[in-house]
């Protein structure tokens, strides 16, 4: 089954000609054609004509001999990274038309390693979200399935809810997210499959469309740690045009994978023993803990103090970046407009029809805490406290290697549920969030399932720029689960 | 803090987002809730504790001073509303 494997099965079965980079881009949109209408993991499908094409060339670059690290391997991106030619809409009436003149870093890196795109994968409107229903071009469903209980939809999670729903349903063989408070680690635990965050500055940002540009950080979506980290390689790596970008060398990330982790430190924080955390929840951590110790880990104790304020201080920075990023939506230069008689007018209606409520409340937020009398008790404040966010994840590195922790307080909840109190849905992020504020790297793997027959995810959360020693851990973790459950809607199913 | 009517008018009109009456109403009773929970912040003792500007892991560089880009103004048109001759043209923005 060609929509089933990994990237490095994929790459094996191409450089091996057991099938062409044709056959498998095909079988792929064939599955698109099949489950995109039920699933919405797509936005934008690219024309069959060109997805061909792409793979066209990589059979032969595979041919001569002079194939990248991702040739011929069809993935999805997520349609907040610009690319050329291509609709990149970021979710938003806003920008429905808008036709990018230029590639994103990441994505042209990709396109140099020899991917070829599908098509651009759904999101919450400008990655503001936790369960992708906040999209204007509505909501993506999770391809998983409460047991017994078929009927209700469920969310992909969110930002990339498109791009988890693609992986997971064998619409991609993987797909590129983007994490400002767990945008990627979340929806891979919701859809089990594997999401890295990389270390804030590892991937470059210029041509991704700005939601938290202190927070913003893009990676990759994978069946297996071991394809996150081949993913990674090809899209990090040092950037001129953005000036927070890392010039520090790009490791093989792949190889870290299968490392043994004897000897390594695994901290577990007591604040993330949250009080009310599931008992599912709680029972994975453990078993997760179990596997580590082994595997040769020391399991530490440790203690993040700060971990109760990081989403409250997530919640005053993101949007304060958020409303300065979105300025740029004005109706005038390009984008949505709205006609009105002044010049404010045209502004206001602009913003009022092309935003969506979520993004709408952010922006003024934003504004709120940054104008003048708020700024020094909210923003000002907030910055301070996110000093001790860091701090204790740094000082929790002095003792540990790395921390392990659940990636989300629960598993996938239904289309509709968490609405009425947008507090409720911030609270998904729990877990994720402080990781993003102190830009450490983190990734999520699945490692099992609940008694309603959904995965649930566990985090490891790294040093910066120590990514190799994430993907180690992850992967005994992965040796260890042995997660090889497939969702119900899925490519293979029925075949 | 609690927000009232007027701020919330205030800031979205900061914000340049028209908002109808009834709609100012619902917004401001959302933000005050998140404000509401935001508050507990107020407990944490920052004294002497610095700001933190973006991530703090790259410092920042000055690049070399030559063009790096250009010659791509059909690229550049690509996005315009509108156009007249080889320019992008916009509605007025200064009154």
């Amino acid at each position: 089954m060609l929509t089933g494997l990994t990237l490095t099965q994929a790459r094996a079965g191409l450089t091996t000609r057991k099938f062409s980079a044709r056959e498998l881009a095909q079988a792929h949109l064939d599955a698109i054609g099949r489950l995109n209408t039920a699933l919405n993991a797509y936005i934008t499908v690219l024309p069959e004509a060109d997805v061909l094409a792409s793979a066209d060339a990589a059979d032969a670059r595979y041919a001569a001999g002079t194939q990248g690290i991702m040739d011929g391997l069809p993935i999805g991106v997520k349609d907040l990274f610009c690319t050329k030619g291509v609709r990149t809409t970021a979710a938003s009436k806003m920008l429905a038309d808008f036709v990018p003149p230029y590639e994103s870093t990441v994505t042209a890196n990709l396109l140099n390693a020899g991917a070829v795109f599908l098509g651009k994968t759904n999101l919450d409107e400008f990655a503001m979200g936790s369960a992708n229903i906040n999209s204007a071009f509505g909501p993506t469903t999770n391809p998983w399935k409460r047991k017994g209980d078929e009927a209700t939809a469920l969310v992909p999670g969110g930002s990339s809810g498109g791009s988890s729903a693609a992986v997971a349903a064998g619409m991609a063989l993987a797909a590129t997210g983007t994490d400002t408070g767990g945008s990627i680690r979340q929806p891979a635990a919701y859809c089990g499959i594997v999401g890295l965050k990389p270390t804030y500055g590892r991937c470059s940002r210029w041509g991704t469309i700005a939601f938290a540009s202190s927070l913003d950080q893009a990676g990759p979506m994978t069946r297996s740690v071991a394809d996150a980290g081949l993913m990674l390689e090809a899209m990090a790596g040092f950037d001129a045009k953005d000036s927070t970008s890392s010039n520090r060398a790009v490791p093989e990330f792949h190889k870290a994978v299968g490392k043994s982790v004897k000897g390594l430190r695994v901290g577990i924080p007591a604040e993330y023993r949250a009080p009310g955390l599931p008992a599912d929840v709680v029972a994975m951590w453990e078993q997760g803990i179990a596997w580590l110790k082994a595997a040769g880990c020391e399991v530490v104790d440790v203690s993040l103090p700060h971990t109760r304020y990081g989403l409250t201080t997530y919640y005053i920075i993101a949007p304060a970046e958020c409303s300065s990023n979105l300025a740029r939506y004005d109706g005038i230069r390009f984008g949505m407009r709205k006609d009105a008689p002044t010049l404010d007018g045209v502004y206001e209606a602009t913003r009022a029809a092309g935003f969506g409520q979520e993004v709408r409340n952010r922006i003024l937020m934003g504004t709120y805490v940054l104008s003048a009398g708020y700024y020094d008790a909210y923003y000002l404040k907030a910055q301070k406290v996110r000093t001790l966010i860091k701090r204790d994840f740094e000082t929790a590195f002095e003792t540990v290697d790395v921390l392990l922790t659940p990636t989300a307080p629960s598993a996938a909840f239904a289309q509709g549920e968490n609405m009425d109190d947008p507090v409720q849905m911030y609270l998904n992020d729990i877990f994720t969030v402080p990781a993003s504020m102190a830009g450490v790297p983190a990734l999520s793997v699945p490692v099992g399932l609940n008694d309603a027959g959904l995965p649930l995810g566990l985090q490891v959360i790294g040093k910066h720029f120590d990514e190799e020693t994430v993907l180690s851990v992850g992967g005994a973790l992965e040796a260890a689960a042995g997660f090889t459950h497939v969702p119900s809607v899925h490519a293979g199913a029925g075949a | 803090m609690s927000l009232d009517l007027a701020t919330t008018r205030r800031i979205a009109k900061l914000a340049r987002i028209g908002l109808e009456e009834h709609a100012l109403e619902a917004t401001r009773q959302k933000l005050n809730g998140i404000l509401g929970w935001i508050d507990q912040l107020a407990e944490v003792d920052v004294t002497g504790v610095p700001p933190m500007v973006g991530t703090e892991t790259e410092t920042l560089r000055q690049r070399e001073d030559k063009v790096t880009d250009g010659n791509c103004r059909d690229a550049l048109m690509a996005c315009a509303p509108e156009t007249s001759g080889p320019f992008y043209t916009v509605p007025k923005v200064v009154e």
